[in-house]
């Protein structure tokens, strides 16, 4: 468009001026990318949630243990297809900062549960003959440095080896990777007859189970028919959807979602104001430049467009960069592994960014726009003379 | 050129009146002017009189509250806003006492802009801008920003993106108000030429006499009226 270099031309005018407002502009928009991606990672495990799967924990808390033996009473119950279980381990590798989730679980099954993560055939066969063997997440495997064949040191807070030592050791030989985004990959996975074997205390007791039911539909029936069948034990259950069990979670760290629209409806309005300010000083300090354009021909609906596309190439500059930098952020792992195992921009929040960016630079020109349009050439010339 | 002796301006029974407040301006009343096609016309009148007001009309700048103004057969009193843009863009060629050139842009630019509204190609625009800072002289100038141009270079650029659509009618306010003789004479050389070698029709308000003696013919105006016997 050949009125492009006109728009060019004025915002290099005041080259300051530009520059903070899209700086602000860029500022605003990485933290809505940085907070998008937040809030991703606090509630990943409700959208990653398999529909046909249930979680049944212990009915007091979710650190109280239950009996492995409840395995094959759930697979007995009619519409249930299979159960596995998870016990809380704890990772820790050298230093307590490094921590991750860590689980023993029983392979075969767990993998047929969970097909989400993807290990290569010969790894899979590797697992099932190596006693002490575990499989790690590609994330945490990268975060330091493992390598298949690895020996790994770990610690867990919760389980002692018989004889008093905490210090328990796997050799690496599976990595993970995830069959969808939004995976989780920074847990570690290990033999749990290994585990039952070799901890101190507490054998034949796992955490909890997954239980994967033949129709989604039935959910809620057959999480009653598990709760009722282990009611009036000394260990009853809690039984729940996957999805439900992951919202529990994510609203404990408080109604994010509200939190997240606030702060960054503050940010936007701020924002706002800052380019619809600098737009407006632009207009004002060119009245005359304005009123020779009109004099010459311009009609007014293209001074408001070209006011218009001003405020959109300000804007677009600052919050193209802003999301960029976000995606480049995210993209490049999690600030805080241990805490926020996932952590991605999420396309659709890109998307929203996006449009935020045009209906800001559209809203921030309006005004002075419309100004600009409603200049009259004989009152703008005569301001000089 | 020889004149023709067909009437390109005609203004009829003009009135202007601004309003300030509850006070209202009478600026022009039942004026009444005809400029012939070729002719190079100045127009004199003491400071406040509506000379520039009076130009406005003419260029379609702003609008008569009473009266008829007519450019080669057109009424544009009676057209719209957008129409008339249009309008003023094929004919109107304007060239200001303070230059007016957007600071931003070269010379080459500036002359351009008004070529943005056509449908030129980008090609033939070179072309017409060349040409145009050509006739008045200053294409070695082409790249140099207004403000790394003196205050005659700066007005052969205002004249240059006043000719370079090729209007039907030239207006001048006070194109040497800020320049000094030299400089002045240069640019009312040029006006000259542009008149009697391209026939371009020009009306330029001065203050200056020694500027409306180049002209074709001058006319005055006192109290809203035009005097064609110059009053001493
Ligand atoms: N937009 C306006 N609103 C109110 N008054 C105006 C407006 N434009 C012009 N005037 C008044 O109309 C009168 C004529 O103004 P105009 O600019 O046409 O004078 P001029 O003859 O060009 O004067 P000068 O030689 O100083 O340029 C002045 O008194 C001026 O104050
Ligand atoms: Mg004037």
């Amino acid at each position: 468009m050949k009125f492009l270099p006109l728009v060019w031309c004025n915002l290099k005018r005041k080259k300051l001026r530009t520059s903070l407002t899209i700086l602000s502009i860029l500022v605003a928009f990485l933290l809505f990318g940085f907070l998008c991606a937040l809030k991703q990672s606090l509630t990943v495990g409700v959208s990653m949630a398999g529909a046909d799967r249930l979680i049944a924990r212990h009915k007091i808390s979710l650190i109280m243990l239950l009996p492995e033996s409840y395995k094959a009473r759930m697979q007995r119950i009619p519409g249930v297809a299979a159960a596995v279980h998870q016990t809380w381990f704890g990772g820790i590798y050298q230093d307590p900062k490094n921590f991750f989730a860590s689980m023993p679980v029983e392979p075969a099954e767990f993998r047929a549960m969970f097909p989400e993560f993807v290990l290569p055939d010969e790894q899979v066969k590797a697992w099932e003959t190596k006693r002490n063997g575990g499989i790690v997440g590609r994330v945490t495997a990268e975060r330091f440095g493992w390598k298949i064949g690895d020996r790994i040191p770990i610690r867990s807070p919760i389980w002692q080896r018989a004889g008093g030592n905490d210090g328990w050791e796997f050799d690496l030989v599976g990595i993970f990777d995830g069959a969808k985004k939004g995976t989780d990959l920074s847990q570690f996975f290990f033999r749990y007859d290994y585990f039952d074997e070799a901890r101190a205390r507490g054998k034949g007791q796992v955490g909890w189970y997954t239980v994967r039911i033949e129709n989604p539909e039935n959910a809620a029936e057959i999480a009653r028919t598990i709760d009722a069948e282990f009611a009036n034990s000394p260990y009853e259950t809690k039984t729940e959807p996957e999805g439900a069990f992951a919202q529990g979670f994510a609203q404990q760290v408080g109604d994010i979602g509200k939190m997240l629209i606030a702060i960054l409806s503050a940010v936007f309005f701020t924002i706002l104001l800052v380019a619809g300010n600098t737009m407006a000083q632009a207009v004002r300090e060119r009245t005359e430049e304005l009123g020779v354009l009109k004099a010459m021909g311009f009609t007014n609906e293209l001074v408001l467009a070209l006011v218009l596309a001003e405020s959109m190439v300000i804007t677009a500059a600052g919050g193209l960069a802003g999301l960029g930098l976000a995606w480049l952020v995210a993209a490049n792992g999690s600030p805080a592994p241990s805490i926020l195992p996932v952590f991605y921009l999420p396309p659709r929040d890109v998307l929203i960014g996006v449009g935020l960016v045009g209906a800001l630079g559209l809203v921030a020109g309006l005004l002075p726009a419309v100004q600009a349009m409603r200049l009259q050439i004989a009152v703008a010339l005569r301001r000089q003379g | 050129m020889s004149q023709s002796n067909e009437i390109l301006v005609r203004v009829r029974d003009a009135d202007k009146v601004f309003r300030r407040g509850s006070e209202e301006i009478h600026v022009l009343s039942g004026l009444n002017l005809e400029v012939p096609k070729g002719e190079f016309l100045a127009l004199m009148g003491p400071s406040g009189s509506g000379k520039s007001t009076l130009l406005n009309l003419i260029g379609g700048l702003d609008r008569a509250t009473r009266g008829t103004v007519e450019i080669g057969g057109e009424r544009i009193d009676s057209m719209s806003d957008r129409q008339l843009a249009g309008w003023r863009a094929r004919h109107i060629g304007l060239v200001f006492q303070f230059y007016n050139l957007l600071p931003v842009l070269t010379a080459e630019r500036n002359v351009e802009l008004p070529l943005l509204l056509t449908h030129l190609s980008k090609g033939e625009r070179r072309q017409h801008v060349e040409a145009a800072l050509k006739v008045v002289n200053l294409s070695h100038r082409a790249r140099h920003y207004p403000r790394t141009l003196s205050g005659g270079e700066q007005q052969r650029t205002g004249i240059a993106r006043a000719i370079v659509t090729d209007p039907t009618l030239l207006l001048c306010d006070e194109p040497t108000g800020d320049l000094d003789r030299k400089s002045g004479d240069e640019i009312l050389s040029l006006l000259q030429a542009l008149n009697r070698e391209q026939g371009k029709t020009i009306i330029m308000v001065t203050h200056d006499p020694h500027a409306s003696a180049r002209a074709t013919r001058t006319v005055h105006l006192d109290k809203g009226q035009l005097v064609t016997e110059p009053a001493p």
